[in-house]
Formats: structure tokens, sequence, C-alpha cells
């Protein structure tokens, strides 16, 4: 670990992180609240270290395109937007996800519906772990809630992106995008040669050199009963993720007689929540979903037993509160408080929630 | 140690690299830090405003209630930001541009004439340093030497001749305020 402590915004540190991973090629268009990521990519030019490409599409619809290409050769790609460029790119994440491709995709949410604001939101959680493109699948979604965890979760979601040949990506806000935070980067990892990619991705488009059958790499399938069959092996593939891969936090649980799941910059202010209610004498934790999908229902099932009342604290208008109420299945209460369109809640608010609707 | 503060004035007052100075010191003084902008259209000529958190402890909520600090540029966020000081905190201002002057009388208020003072320095970009001279010295949670460092890191190096100049905006800050 290269002990530096350094100071930078969120979207400066997914820039940064996406260099040191070996990532091989970004592809973007620019929206704010995410337009560090690539300005900075911009900036240090790592083509001309690590042979990274650093390219500015013509438009979102282009950006994802170009992952697809780039991730069928094996290749670690990513593209980063915000949420009217994530909603363009809703076909390409379907098709990433039909043809089993891995490959990273940062949100740095703002308000919305449409052009909406540019104002820090978390309304696209349906979007992320709900579908957003059509068709049955699923993508590995990393709620960051801080600098550091931008840095930390390039690595990760290209690690579990290739581990299950699936889209991963990290669903972050205008809060962690914009905010400077300390941040050790991770090491320096060189980029993966073609024998290494080869070994890796036997599935990948590399060119057979008359060695192999061809790898073609499609989302399209004509007969139904095999597209049954395919379906049925990516079902198996996300009970597995289920399975493995679900991270939470837990902040002040064990004591706790009301619990808030929040995630992302809103875990970041329902913690100073809980701090000013404890000062008050209210014992309130904080369930910080990590994944959002996989959900950490299990986790959130055995609170419903230990609380009285849930609160789910989101930007939005009720999204995650929904995967609340199923994994308590009616068990506790389980309310839910957000702002809208760009509006952030202070920490009192929440405070005056927990109290109005859950006590 | 945990010092909560607001700054906040016109886009282009030089507000958000105050900020910026402040965060790199408390980096510098291996403080915990975080620096949240109001990132909008604020920063082409609407008012603008950071929050600057510097602690021993880590730091939860970037975005906050109250304040220990206020540093106020004008009259908007005079208005916004005087009550949401905490009591027994402290508000600094420039009064140039202000016409309703702060009431509260359970914090610490402080004048400090920034506007006039970097004139007369001939130094009108320096003018932000002054500012966070004048609060060091009611607040001195960071260390000047730490604040030199925070400007070496904050400026591109085409700029370093100028830190002499704001490390005397800086001094000019600490001896005017009032």
């Amino acid at each position: 670990m290269s002990e530096e402590v350094k100071l930078m915004k969120g979207n400066e540190a997914i820039a940064h992180a996406a260099i040191r991973c070996g990532c091989d090629g970004y592809f973007g268009y620019p929206i704010t609240p995410q337009s560090e990521v690539m300005e900075t990519l911009m900036e240090v030019e790592p083509w001309k270290t690590t042979g990274m490409v650093v390219l500015q599409a013509e438009s979102e619809v282009s950006s994802i395109n170009m992952v697809y290409g780039g991730a069928a050769t094996g290749k670690k790609v990513m593209t980063s937007s915000s949420s009217p460029g994530v909603s363009l790119m809703q076909e390409g994440i379907s098709y990433l996800a039909g043809a089993e491709l891995p490959a990273l995709i940062v949100n740095v949410m703002r308000g919305g519906p449409g052009l909406g604001t540019i104002q820090p939101s978390q309304s696209d959680y349906f979007q992320t772990t709900k579908g957003g493109g059509h068709g049955d699948y699923r993508l590995i979604a990393l709620a960051p809630a801080s600098v550091q965890e931008m840095a930390d979760f390039v690595g990760l979601a290209f690690d579990l992106a290739f581990k299950y040949r699936n889209p991963a990506i990290i669903l972050a806000d205008g809060v962690i995008g914009q905010m400077m935070e300390k941040v050790v980067l991770p090491d320096f990892k060189p980029r993966r040669t073609d024998e290494e990619v080869e070994k890796q991705c036997p599935w990948a488009a590399t060119g057979r050199k008359m060695s192999r059958k061809n790898n073609i790499i499609t989302s399209l399938e004509l007969k139904p009963e095999v597209m049954e069959q395919n379906n049925l092996r990516f079902q198996a593939k996300y009970k597995q993720i289920e399975e493995n891969e679900v991270r939470y936090e837990e902040i002040l649980c064990d004591d706790a007689e009301y619990l808030l799941v929040a995630f992302g910059c809103s875990a970041r202010i329902c913690q100073k929540a809980c701090e000013i209610a404890r000062a008050e004498g209210i014992k309130l934790g904080l369930l910080r979903p990590i994944t959002l999908w996989p959900f950490p229902t299990k986790a959130i099932a055995g609170y419903a037993n230990k609380v009285k009342a849930m609160l789910s604290v989101e930007l939005n208008a009720g999204q995650m509160v929904e995967d609340v109420r199923l994994a308590v299945n009616g068990k506790v209460p389980v309310e839910h408080y957000g702002r809208l369109g760009g509006i952030v809640f202070t920490p009192d608010e929440i405070v005056n929630a927990v109290k109005t609707k859950l006590m | 140690m945990k010092e909560e503060i607001i700054i906040a004035g016109f886009g282009g007052q030089g507000v958000l690299s105050m900020g910026k100075i402040l965060a790199y010191s408390g980096l510098m003084q291996g403080k915990e830090v975080t620096w949240m902008p109001a990132y909008g259209p604020e920063q082409r000529g609407g008012t603008a405003n950071v929050t600057v958190i510097l602690s021993d402890e880590k730091i939860s909520s970037p975005i906050l209630n109250s304040y220990d600090t206020a540093i106020i540029l004008n009259q908007q966020s005079l208005d916004k930001f005087e009550k949401s000081v905490k009591p027994g905190g402290t508000l600094i201002y420039d009064p140039y541009g202000i016409t309703t002057e702060p009431t509260r009388t359970d914090i610490n208020i402080h004048k400090i004439n920034a506007m006039d003072a970097c004139i007369e320095m001939n130094a009108a970009k320096s003018f932000n340093m002054i500012l966070l001279g004048g609060f060091l010295k009611i607040r001195p949670i960071v260390e000047l030497e730490n604040v030199l460092k925070g400007l070496k890191k904050t400026l591109p190096e085409r700029h370093h001749h100028l830190i002499p100049m704001n490390e005397a905006a800086l001094k000019k800050g600490m001896e005017i305020i009032k």
C-alpha cells in the first residue's frame, strides 16, 4: 500500500484508482456532477504511462457501446456518467449483461427525472437494482460512502465483474463525487498482458490465430429453447452472487432500538443523526448496505427481531424502502424519509423523522 | 478537537479556494478533513458556499445543521447562515456590501475589513487569505506553517511566486480582525 495520504474529490479518486488497478480503457461523455472523472484522466494522461485509453465519445450511447467492444476482447474497461447519461446507456448495459461481459459503470447520481438538477440525489436506486434496461438481468451494485471507498471500489468492482462475467456499477451521488476527503490510493497494478488476458478470459474475442474455435460475443439467440437455458445460467450465477457477495456495515447497531437503513451520502448523514439521537437518549443504529444488489436482506431480517422500527433514509421518494420491507416481511414497521430533486437532508431532519415516524 | 465551518459569499470571491486551502492546512496538521462545496451554478457568479470540517476523529456527515464558525462575505449569506451558527460559536464577516449587520448576541461576532485591506495592499486576489488569517487569529486550529504548506499544495506551481503575497495577506488578516 502506498501510504501517502492525499486530499481529493470522490470523482478524482475514481480516475486515479482506475489507472492504478490496471484499467485498459475509459470511454465517457462529460456531465455534472461527475465531469472530474474524465478531466482527471485527461490531465494525468495515463496513455503515456500505462497505455490506458481515455476517450471522450460523442454521446453516452457511444461510450457504453465502446465499453461493450472493449469488454468483448477481455479488456478492463469502464465508463462514468450521471443519471440522465446513465439512462441513455441502459440498452447497452442490458446487452453487456446479456453477452455476459465484465465492465464497470459509474453513476454519480443527480436529481431527476429528466434532465432534473445537478445536485445530489439517490433516485436511480430502482434503475440500478431492478433492471433499468430490458430483460432478466442484474448488475453488481456497490454504493460508496466516502472518497476512500470511491477509490477502493473501482478495483473491487472490476474483480467482481471478471469473477462473474457480469457488469458492475458503482452507484455514487453528487455529495460523494464532489466532496474532498483524505484518501490513500490503492497500490499500482500493471495492466494485464495479452497473454494474461487470454488466460483469464478464454471466452474473449482476442483473435483465434487458427488455434481454437471462434469466440462469439453476442446477446442474440433466436432459438427460445437455447435462450431459456442462457437465462437459467444467468439466474444461477445471480444466485451465487447473492450467496457470496453481500456487503454491509453496521454502525451503533448492538443495542439499537431503532434502526436507520441508508446508503452512500445518506449513510454519512445518518451517522451524525445517530450521534445526535444517542446524545438525547434514543438508541439509534445504522445499517449501511454497501452492495445494493445483492441486497443485505438476511442482515436486515435479523434486525427485525431486535429493533422496534426501521427508517429507510434515501434521497428519493421511497425506493430502497421496498427492499427493506421485503426483508422485514411485516415483523416491524418500516418507514421512509427522503428529500427530492437535489435537496439534501440535514442530520436534524433525520432525527425528527425518527421521532415523528417511528416513536 | 472538531471545527465545523461554513464559508459563504459570491462566486469569484475565493470562497471555495479558501476552503480548499483550509482543508489542505488541516491535512498537513494531521487532521481528518472534509470539504463539501455547493457545486451548482453558484461557481459562476451566484452565491457560493463550502462546508469544511477539521477534526481529530473520523468525520461522519459532511452535511451539517449548524456550524462552529461562519465566514460570511455577502448579505445573502449572512441572512442565510447567521441563524445556523451554534450558540457560543463564531461569525466572521466583511462589512463590505453588508446592509443589515448581524444581530445575534449569543455568538462571537468579528468584523474584518478584508476588502479595504486587500485594495490597500494592491493584492485583490489575496482577499480570501486576509479573511483566512483573521479566522485563524480567532480560531487558531491550524498553524501558519501548515497553512503555507497547504497553499503550496493548492496553488499550481506556476503561481508559487504568489505565496509570499498570500503569506503577507494571512498576517494582515491576523492584525486587522476586530
